[in-house]
C-alpha cells in the first residue's frame, strides 16, 4: 500500500490538517478567545526542541555510543530549573521592550546597535542552516526509504539524483510555502503567531505519539519488554561496551559534561526556542508549569530510545542499515506498513515544526536586524519618506524564508551526506551557544558594553567556524583536506581539530572549549576597558534592573518632534489603522482624546512610538526611524548617568519616605493608645473619688444623725445616750479606719508605700495573726484550727504587710460566720516552689458574681444600701495588692452555703520577691 | 505578586542537585556492568534520577503556587 502517491498524499493531508489548526487558532485569536493562552499549549510548543534529530538521530547516536544522546535532554532539564531566575527576567525585559527576536534582544541591550543585531543575525543564519538541512535530510531520507518498501534501502546507495528529482528540494519548497502562509500573515512581529503556536503544539503531540507507538511496538511487540532487549544485547560481544558506555564509546566524562553545557545553552539560544519561549509567550505565569511539564515531555520521548537502538543493532547485525533510520526500518522489517507510515508522519511533524519556527524566527531577524537597518541607512532609497512600507516588510520576510530554506537545501547537497544527524545538530548548537555570554552577561552585568559584546560574538563565531564548520566543509571536499591533517600552511599548532595542540577530545568539546574561552574572554576584557555610550548606559540599566523599575523607565531624551511626524512614521510601518489605534491608546492612557491638537510630542510620546515601532521592525531599525523625524540633542554620558542616578536616588528617597511615614503611623497609634489609657485612668480616679466620698458620707451621716438626736433631746435616758454615743464612737472608728485604708491603698497604688522586706517565717506570722484575732473568735464562738507543715522555708516579704493580709482574711472569715458550729481553718504548705496559705470558713459562701467583684474597691458582699455595711470594702483590694507586690497571687474559691476558701501564694525563689510589681496594671 | 520568593532559591538548589547527580563522580558509581530488573545499571540510574529531579521541580513549582 505504500506507493509514492499514498505517501505524498498523506504528507499533504497532514500539512493541510496543520494549516486548518493554525487557521482555527488565528480565527479564535482574532475574536479574542485565544487557545494558546494555556500553560499546557506553552509547554507543548517548547517541545519544538525535539526535531527530526531527536526523532531519528537519538536512536542513531544511542546505537553507536549508548548514552551520548542523553546530555542533549538532561542539559535542558537542568537549565529549566534556572529559568525561574533567568528566563523570567528575559521574558519581562522582552515584553517591556517589545523584543521581536534574539538578535533584537542583543541589539536592544547594547544601545540598540544595528551592528550587533546584524552580527547576531548572520551568526544565527550560518549556524542554523546546517540544522535546517538536517531536517530536510531526515524528511527526504525517510521518504526514500519508505518508498522502497518492502526492501530496506539506504538513501546513500540510491546515488545522486538530478536536482529537480531530488525529494529534499521539494520538501524545502513546500515547507517554504507553508511557512510563508503561517508566519507572515501579520506584520507585527512582537505579537503572537497564534496559529503557528497551536500547530506546533499539535505537532509535538503527533511526534511524541508516533515515537511512543514505535517504541511500544519494538519493546513489547518484537521483544518482551525492556529487560528482554537488554539481556539479548548483553549476549552480543559487539554490544557489550554499550552497557557501561561512558568511559569507553561515549568519549569520557569531558564529552558528557560539555554536551550537557551545550544543550543547556541551546535550549535558551536556539532562535526557535527563543521564539516559542519568549516571543510567543502570552503570560509569564505559564513558565511555572512548563518548568516541569517540558522535562516530562523530554523523558517521555527518550524512554524508548535505548530499546530501539539495541533492538535495531540486534535486528540488523550486518550494519548495512544506518542507525539513524532504525526508527523507520524496524517497523518496515516487521512488515508494519501503517506503523511505518505513522513513523514517517511523526518524523515529518518533528522536522516541519522545527523548520517553521526556525525560519520564522530567522526571517524576522534578517528583516528587522539585517535588511531594514541597511535599507533605512541608504539615503538614496529614501525609504524613510515612502508612504507605506508594510508591503516591503512582508516581502523581505517572505524572501528571507525562501532563501533560508534554499540555503539549507544547498548545505544538504554539499555537505549533508558526510555526517550523521546528531553531528550536524551539534554544530548548530555550538553556534548558538556563542550568544550566551552576550545575553546572560547583558541581563546581569551593567558594565557589559556594545564593543565587548561584538568582540566576544565575533571571536567565538570565528573559532566555531574554524574548528567546526571548516572541518565539516573539508570532509565534504569543499575545503582542502590537508588543512585538517597538517594545519594551514603546514602549521601543526593550528590544526582545526587540535587547536594549539589540544588533542584527545571529541570535536564538539574541543570547539566549545576554545570558542568559549575566546568569546567570554573578549567580551569581558573589552567591556572592562571600554566606556559605554549614553544609549548603552540607558539600555543596560533598563535590562539589568527590569524588576526594579516601572515600565518605561527613565526618559532619556531631549529634543523636538511633532505629533504628525511621529504618527506618519508609525503609519508607514504598521499601516494607518494600527497607528491610529496606538495613538488612541496612548492618549486614552493619559486621559486625553485622540485626535487632540494639544497632545505634546514629548519624550514620553517619542518613547511610546519607538517601542511600538520596535515591535514591528526591531529596536535598531526603530531607533533609526525615530531619529529621522526627531531633532535630537545628544545627551552626554555624564547627563545620562546623572538622570539614571537621580532616578535611583528618587527610588531610594521614596523608600525612605515610606518607611518614615510607616514609623509615624506607628507612633501615632501608640500615642492614641496611651491617650486612651490616660483617659481611662482619669475616669477611674473620678469613680474612685466619688465612691470614697459616698462611703465616707455614710458613717458621717449616721454620726451626725445620732449627735443631733442627743443635742435635741436633753431628756434622753442615760442608757439611750450611752447606746447612741457608743454608735457614734464605732462609726468614728470605722471612718478613721476607712480613711487610713484609703490612704494606704493610694500609697500602694502610686508606688510610694514603704516596704521593709526581710526573711520572714510565715508560721510565726500566722501565729501572731491568730493571737491578735483570738478575742474576736472567742466573742463569736468560732472554732479556729491551724495546720502548718512543720518545716516552712522563710520568704522575703514585709512582715507587717503580711500580717495585715492575714488579719484581714481572718477577720473577714470570722465576720461572716453566723452558724452555731462555725469554724475557720488556716493551713500553710509548700507547693510548686510557692508557699501557699489557705483560710477556710464554713460560712454562707460567696456567689459566683460576687467572687469576681469582692476584690474591687468598696465592693462588699450584699447590698450596701439596704444592709448595714460590715467593713470598709478596701481590705481585700489592699491585700491583693500586697500579695501581688511580692510576686504572689490571692484568690477565692467558694461554694455558696458551704463556705469559702481564700488562698494566697508567695514565691519561694529569691528572685521572685521584693520586685516592684506593676501596681496599676494589677489594679485593673 | 512576589509572594513565591522561595521558589527561585529552591529551583537553583535543584539545579545544583541535578548537576551533581548527572556528573562525575556520582555517574561513575553507576557506570558498572550490573543490572536492575534486566536494565543496565547506568541507564536505570539516569532515568530514575531524571524522574526524581522533575518530580522535585514540580513539587517546588506547584506547591509554591497555592496560597
Amino acid at each position: 500500500m505504500l506507493q509514492e502517491w499514498v505517501i505524498v498524499l498523506t504528507s499533504f493531508a497532514y500539512l493541510g490538517l496543520l494549516f486548518a489548526i493554525a487557521y482555527y487558532a488565528d480565527q479564535r485569536a482574532d475574536r479574542g478567545r485565544s487557545i494558546i493562552a494555556s500553560p499546557y499549549i506553552y509547554s507543548l510548543s517548547l517541545a519544538v526542541y525535539a526535531t527530526a534529530w531527536t526523532f531519528y538521530g537519538s536512536v542513531g547516536r544511542a546505537a553507536i555510543d549508548g548514552v551520548g544522546f542523553l546530555p542533549i535532554y538532561l542539559g535542558p532539564t537542568l537549565m529549566i530549573a534556572l529559568w525561574w531566575v533567568v528566563m523570567r527576567k528575559i521574558l519581562r525585559i522582552s515584553k517591556q521592550n517589545r523584543i521581536t527576536s534574539l538578535a533584537d534582544f542583543v541589539a536592544s541591550r547594547y544601545g540598540k546597535s544595528a551592528l550587533l543585531g546584524g552580527t547576531v543575525t548572520i551568526i544565527a543564519v550560518i549556524g542554523i542552516v546546517p540544522y535546517i538541512s538536517l531536517q530536510l535530510k531526515a524528511v527526504s531520507n525517510s521518504f526514500i526509504i519508505l518508498l522502497h518498501y518492502p526492501e530496506i534501502v539506504m538513501p546513500a546507495s540510491v546515488g545522486a539524483v538530478p536536482i529537480l528529482r531530488d525529494t529534499a528540494l521539494w520538501v524545502a519548497l513546500s515547507l517554504a510555502l507553508f511557512t510563508i502562509l503561517f508566519g507572515t500573515r501579520h506584520l507585527y512581529s512582537a505579537e503572537h503567531h497564534e496559529g503557528m503556536v497551536a500547530a506546533i503544539a499539535f505537532e509535538s503531540l503527533v511526534k511524541l505519539l508516533a515515537f511512543l507507538a514505535v517504541g511500544v511496538f519494538v519493546t513489547f511487540g518484537v521483544y518482551n519488554g525492556f529487560g528482554d532487549v537488554f539481556s539479548r544485547a548483553a549476549g552480543q560481544p559487539k554490544l557489550e561496551p554499550l552497557l557501561t558506555p561512558i568511559e569507553g564509546v561515549a568519549g569520557g566524562y569531558a564529552s558528557w559534561v560539555w554536551l550537557t553545557v551545550l544543550s543547556m545553552l541551546a535550549i535558551m539560544f536556539l532562535p526557535r526556542q527563543f521564539q516559542v519561549t519568549v516571543i510567543e509567550n502570552t503570560d509569564e505565569r505559564h513558565l511555572d508549569k512548563a518548568i516541569w511539564l517540558f522535562p516530562v515531555y523530554m523523558v517521555a520521548i527518550n524512554i524508548f530510545v535505548l530499546p530501539l537502538a539495541f533492538g535495531g543493532r540486534l535486528l540488523f547485525p550486518a550494519g548495512g542499515v544506518d542507525a539513524d533510520t532504525f526508527v523507520l526500518a524496524i517497523p518496515m522489517l516487521e512488515r508494519q506498513e501503517l506503523l511505518a507510515l505513522l513513523v514517517f508522519i511523526g518524523g515529518l511533524s518533528a522536522a516541519t515544526g522545527m523548520v517553521i519556527v526556525e525560519t520564522i524566527a530567522l526571517s524576522t531577524m534578517v528583516c528587522n536586524d539585517l535588511v531594514m537597518p541597511a535599507l533605512l541607512r541608504m539615503r538614496r532609497l529614501a525609504l524613510a519618506q515612502r508612504r507605506d512600507l508594510t508591503g516591503l516588510l512582508l516581502g523581505i520576510r517572505r524572501t528571507a524564508i525562501v532563501l533560508i530554506l534554499l540555503l539549507g537545501y544547498l548545505y544538504f547537497r554539499l555537505a549533508g551526506e558526510a555526517y550523521a544527524l546528531v553531528s550536524i545538530g551539534l554544530i548548530s548548537f555550538a553556534a548558538v551557544a556563542q550568544f550566551a555570554p552576550a545575553v546572560l552577561g547583558g541581563i546581569f552585568w551593567k558594565g557589559a558594553t556594545r564593543r565587548g559584546a561584538f568582540c566576544g560574538l565575533v571571536t567565538g563565531f570565528a573559532v566555531w567556524f574554524y574548528t567546526l564548520l571548516l572541518p565539516a566543509l573539508a570532509r565534504s571536499d569543499w575545503a582542502p583536506r590537508s588543512l585538517l591533517e597538517h594545519g594551514p600552511f603546514g602549521i601543526a599548532l593550528l590544526k582545526p581539530l587540535e587547536l594549539f595542540g589540544l588533542a584527545g577530545l571529541d570535536q564538539i568539546t574541543h570547539a566549545m572549549i576554545w570558542s568559549m574561552i575566546g568569546n567570554v574572554g573578549a567580551y569581558v576584557l573589552v567591556s572592562l576597558l571600554d566606556t559605554p555610550r549614553a544609549e548603552e548606559h540607558r539600555q543596560a540599566s533598563l535590562f539589568v534592573d527590569v524588576f526594579r523599575r516601572v515600565a518605561g523607565g527613565a526618559r532619556l531624551w531631549r529634543g523636538t518632534a511633532s505629533v504628525p511626524d511621529l504618527y506618519n512614521v508609525l503609519a508607514r510601518f504598521l499601516g494607518a489603522e494600527a497607528a491610529e489605534a496606538a495613538f488612541a491608546g496612548y492618549a486614552r492612557a493619559r486621559g486625553r482624546n485622540w485626535p487632540d491638537p494639544q497632545l505634546e510630542a514629548d519624550a514620553e510620546l517619542v518613547d511610546a512610538v519607538e517601542t511600538q515601532l520596535a515591535g514591528a521592525i526591531g529596536a535598531a531599525s526603530a531607533r533609526i526611524m525615530v531619529a529621522s523625524v526627531v531633532k535630537e540633542e545628544a545627551l552626554t554620558l555624564q547627563e545620562v548617568r546623572t538622570i539614571l542616578d537621580e532616578a535611583s536616588q528618587v527610588i531610594v528617597y521614596s523608600h525612605r519616605l515610606e518607611q518614615k511615614s510607616r514609623e509615624l503611623e506607628e507612633a501615632t497609634a501608640e500615642l492614641k493608645a496611651a491617650n486612651e489609657r490616660l483617659k481611662e485612668l482619669d475616669r477611674m480616679k473620678d469613680d474612685f473619688i466619688s465612691t470614697v466620698t459616698h462611703e465616707l458620707r455614710t458613717p458621717l451621716t449616721s454620726i451626725r444623725a445620732f449627735a443631733e438626736i442627743l443635742l435635741d433631746d436633753p431628756d434622753m435616758s442615760i442608757s439611750d445616750r450611752k447606746r447612741f454615743l457608743g454608735i457614734i464612737a464605732r462609726e468614728t472608728e470605722r471612718l478613721t479606719r476607712m480613711i487610713n485604708q484609703v490612704l494606704d491603698l493610694a500609697k500602694i497604688e502610686s508606688g510610694q508605700a514603704e516596704w521593709n522586706v526581710s526573711e520572714v517565717d510565715v508560721g510565726e506570722v500566722i501565729g501572731d495573726a491568730i493571737a491578735t484575732t483570738s478575742q474576736l473568735f472567742k466573742e463569736k464562738r468560732v472554732a479556729l484550727r491551724t495546720e502548718s507543715a512543720p518545716e516552712m522555708p522563710p520568704v522575703r516579704v514585709d512582715r507587717d504587710r503580711l500580717l495585715q493580709v492575714l488579719l484581714n482574711l481572718l477577720s473577714n472569715a470570722v465576720k461572716f460566720c453566723d452558724r452555731p458550729d462555725s469554724k475557720v481553718a488556716v493551713a500553710a504548705r509548700v507547693e510548686d516552689g510557692h508557699l501557699r496559705v489557705d483560710v477556710t470558713d464554713n460560712g454562707p459562701g460567696i456567689s459566683p458574681q460576687d467572687r469576681l467583684t469582692i476584690f474591687e474597691k468598696f465592693r462588699q458582699v450584699g447590698d450596701t444600701l439596704t444592709e448595714k455595711p460590715q467593713g470598709t470594702g478596701l481590705g481585700l483590694p489592699i491585700s491583693r495588692h500586697i500579695i501581688e507586690h511580692f510576686g504572689g497571687r490571692l484568690w477565692v474559691e467558694s461554694e455558696p452555703g458551704r463556705g469559702s476558701t481564700f488562698s494566697f501564694t508567695l514565691p519561694l525563689r529569691p528572685g521572685g520577691t521584693g520586685h516592684p510589681s506593676p501596681v496599676l496594671a494589677a489594679a485593673k | 505578586m512576589e509572594r513565591h520568593e522561595g521558589k527561585g532559591p529552591r529551583l537553583v538548589a535543584l539545579f545544583m542537585l541535578g548537576t551533581l547527580l548527572f556528573n562525575y563522580p556520582i555517574l561513575a558509581l553507576f557506570n558498572q556492568p550490573s543490572q536492575v530488573f534486566g536494565i543496565p545499571l547506568l541507564y536505570a540510574y539516569i532515568f530514575a534520577a531524571w524522574a526524581l529531579l522533575i518530580a522535585l521541580m514540580a513539587l517546588v513549582v506547584e506547591r509554591g503556587r497555592t496560597p
